[in-house]
């Protein structure tokens, strides 16, 4: 029964490491810094939640795991506001998202067909 | 008052969990807590901020069943993302999409923002009125976010609760 919990919780955590670096990867690899919030994007969603669910797993059924439960809640809720200031003040800013051939990307106006009921 | 007390109960559970006292033997730190908590309400209920945002208690069981449903897009989204960049000819095509968010309130409208970000390989840009600009890693990903299911799914959570009469608080 051990065995298992171990093998699990590390099978999580090297998982949520995988992740994680595959995040710092992206951000080396990736052109331009819309592209790069899509690496970071990898980190805070399935890096983060792996290694946390790995932890939990490790702690059990206790105030440990509750905690970090409300942790993930957080960076689940937190993440993606940030990004959004981040991405927003680039909009504001004019810096124009481009490609990996150094042209900027086209904007593709799907407003009237995306919201068919 | 629903809402007030919700919010109280809420924000009470929290303090237990946190604390991790349930015994009425420790009643200096469940007294504290409770005064806190009395405290907290007050002050939101004066700042008039216990609304359908601040307390939205009638999106209830159903955003659980749509939260499920995100994490396993988000789980296939890292997954795509995360072959395109360890892929050596880096498989990438961004692009910018102008979509429709068909909420018609401002919470349905954050919560799909907020769902697209979350999602690896698409993040939102400006939420303005109903139109949603968003930034793609590929175009595949855009088209597929284009398709509309995460709005629709959005737009059923927030129509389940929008029935509730406004000023229910």
């Amino acid at each position: 029964m051990e065995l298992l919990v171990n093998g699990l919780s590390w099978a999580l955590l090297m998982g949520g490491c995988f992740f994680i670096i595959t995040g710092g990867v992206g951000l080396l690899r990736l052109p331009d810094i819309y592209t790069r919030m899509h690496a970071s994007g990898v980190t805070d969603t399935l890096g983060a939640g792996m290694f946390l669910c790995g932890l939990m797993v490790q702690g059990g059924l206790s105030m440990v795991t509750v905690k970090l439960l409300l942790i993930l809640v957080f960076i689940l809720f937190t993440s993606p506001t940030a990004t959004y200031a981040l991405a927003n003040a680039l909009h504001g800013g004019d810096i124009k998202p481009v490609g990996r051939d150094g042209r900027f990307s086209e904007t593709i106006d799907k407003r009237g067909e995306s919201s068919k009921p | 008052m629903a809402r007030a007390l919700s919010l109280g109960i809420v924000l009470f559970a929290t303090w237990m969990l946190l604390s991790g006292e349930f015994s009425i033997d420790h009643g200096l730190v469940l007294g504290l807590g409770i005064a806190s908590v009395i405290f907290v309400v007050l002050i939101a209920v004066r700042m008039d901020v216990v609304d359908h945002e601040g307390a939205p208690i009638h999106l209830k069981l159903r955003f659980l069943g749509y939260w499920l449903w995100l994490l396993a897009e988000i789980v296939k989204a890292s997954i795509d993302v995360t072959k395109r960049i360890w892929s050596p000819s880096l498989p990438i095509s961004p692009t910018m999409y102008i979509l429709k968010a068909s909420q018609p309130g401002e919470l349905g409208q954050v919560i799909y923002a907020n769902s697209i970000t979350l999602t690896p390989g698409t993040v939102t840009i400006r939420l303005d009125g109903g139109d949603i600009l968003v930034h793609a890693i590929a175009r595949e990903v855009g088209e597929d976010l284009a398709g509309g299911e995460m709005d629709r799914r959005v737009t059923r959570l927030e129509a389940s609760g929008i029935k509730m009469p406004e000023g229910a608080k």
